[in-house]
């Protein structure tokens, strides 16, 4: 696919900053389903290069809090017909997806997870310890002999998707709707007029917008910085690793509660293990020795064979994370500025839905009610949407 | 190489015996009279992108709590304070 060169136009109705999925997801729906086509997505890497690509490109929908779910269970949708309505091939593949337990607290934990999941229609099924042996016998029962597994939540339409492709295919049909992709372009302020949002400032000039959508992950408190505005978000790094590429043994995802582990197997036969968020803020996007050894040891309790593999890569994305554990997305307190944002450890698999309401927004001025439970004052409002349990580590 | 942090009774140790409560609010942590810089303190955060003053307690060390300045860009600790 081949993007956009050379000029910008002095002047769109909407500037993205963030060419990463939720921002070009945007781009492509303004276009698509709202007509607005004179837009323009500003990167200053390329696209696809912050969390869009660093994620473990997992899609799943059973999370915990009705809001979430619904919110989940749309974007869940959007994304099984992608690939066609995009024209461009994602590899997504159906796995299924273990919640383990290796506790009683988790068990209930789990089990509630299940129900709630059920009475919402997303298709999560509480299984005991014998059932998940007979669904996926390559897990070690006994937790490497410390902490057997009891249970889990199964979510059968868990799924992986090629991460790259989803922000490449969002890019070329945003492009063939007349949207301009430029890479290479740094915002370093924006136009703030009467309390109004009017352009950016970018290291190649200023460009005038009708509306300016921050689509920044990690780095959102740099944009929001620029409008005076503070965010109830830290910055911390997150880290995965794969492995050489091996047979191919595991087709299910398996997260653990208790563990703070998940492992899964790429179509390549990588082995590819992730955990929890660093423990301390950070923008630094080296990966470190004691992070690997950690989630390794735990991987390898799960999964035996793993300890005979090698590592082939480990790498770090930075995670704007919430206190509630759930997006921070909507209206800011500048007219015309949208921020897209708090997508931490749960942003991969909320890019269709997050792009396709952001549009809404933008075009219609009206908040969708799937994104009004996230809204950015919802802290000062004492309405946080509480999902560490279901979103801390993938 | 994992972070290490200098605490002033056991020297300098690996973070994995820290808990971090992250950033020093303006003023410190005190509750105040005023629910506006109440709200702030708590919840909004500064997030910055190079030196950061930050709280550490020593879980598995002496129990105390350690301030110290590190650029979050690189992770090197200058200060203690």
């Amino acid at each position: 696919m081949k993007l956009t060169r050379g000029d910008f136009r002095p002047s769109y109705d909407v500037v993205i900053i963030g060419g990463g999925g939720h921002g070009m997801a945007t781009a492509y729906y303004l276009a698509k389903r709202f007509g607005i086509t004179n837009v323009a997505v500003l990167e200053r890497s390329y696209i696809g290069s912050g969390g869009t690509g660093r994620n473990t490109t997992v899609l799943r929908a059973n999370y915990k809090t009705p809001e979430t779910i619904r919110f989940y269970q749309e974007s869940f949708q959007l994304y099984a017909t992608l690939q066609e309505e995009l024209d461009y091939h994602m590899l997504r593949s159906e796995r299924g997806l273990f919640w383990l337990a290796h506790s009683e607290p988790q068990l209930r934990n789990q089990r509630e997870r299940a129900l709630q999941n059920q009475h919402f229609g997303v298709n999560t099924v509480y299984l005991d310890a014998r059932q998940v042996h007979e669904v996926c016998p390559q897990i070690d029962m006994t937790g490497g002999g410390k902490r057997p597994v009891l249970g889990a939540a199964y979510h059968p339409p868990g799924s992986i998707i090629r991460h790259d492709a989803v922000v490449w295919g969002y890019a070329g049909a945003a492009q063939r709707l007349g949207v301009q992709v430029l890479e290479g372009i740094e915002v370093t302020g924006l136009t703030i007029q009467g309390g109004k949002c009017v352009g950016v400032v970018t290291d190649r000039g200023p460009i005038a917008a009708g509306a300016v959508l921050s689509a920044v992950g990690g780095y959102v408190t740099n944009i929001a910085d620029m409008a005076g505005i503070r965010l109830p978000i830290v910055s911390h790094p997150l880290q995965a690793f794969v492995t050489e590429s091996y047979l191919p043994v595991l087709d299910h995802i398996v997260a653990s509660a208790d563990l703070h582990i998940y492992v899964s197997q790429s179509a390549r036969g990588e082995v590819l293990i992730g955990a929890e968020i660093d423990p301390y803020s950070s923008y630094s996007t080296r990966s470190t020795f004691p992070f690997l050894a950690s989630a390794a040891a735990r991987a390898i309790d799960l999964f035996p064979f793993v300890a005979k593999l090698r590592v082939l890569r480990q790498w770090t994305g930075i995670c704007d994370m919430t206190p509630d554990y759930s997006p921070l997305i909507g209206r800011s307190e500048v007219d015309r500025l949208f921020i897209s944002s708090g997508w931490g450890t749960w942003g991969f698999k909320a890019i269709p839905v997050s792009g396709l309401r952001m549009a809404e927004l933008i075009a219609t001025g009206t908040v969708p009610p799937v994104l009004a439970p996230f809204a950015l004052d919802r802290f000062r409002r004492d309405r946080a949407v509480p999902e560490r349990a279901s979103a801390g580590t993938h | 190489m994992p972070l290490l942090i200098p605490c002033p009774t056991c020297g300098v140790r690996p973070y994995g015996e820290f808990w971090c409560s992250g950033e020093l609010p303006d003023g410190g942590h005190g509750g105040s009279d005023d629910a506006e810089a109440d709200f702030e303190r708590v919840w909004l955060k500064r997030n910055v992108a190079g030196l950061q003053t930050e709280r550490w307690f020593h879980h598995a060390g002496c129990r105390r709590w350690v301030t110290v300045r590190r650029d979050t860009l690189t992770n090197v600790i200058d200060a203690q304070l």
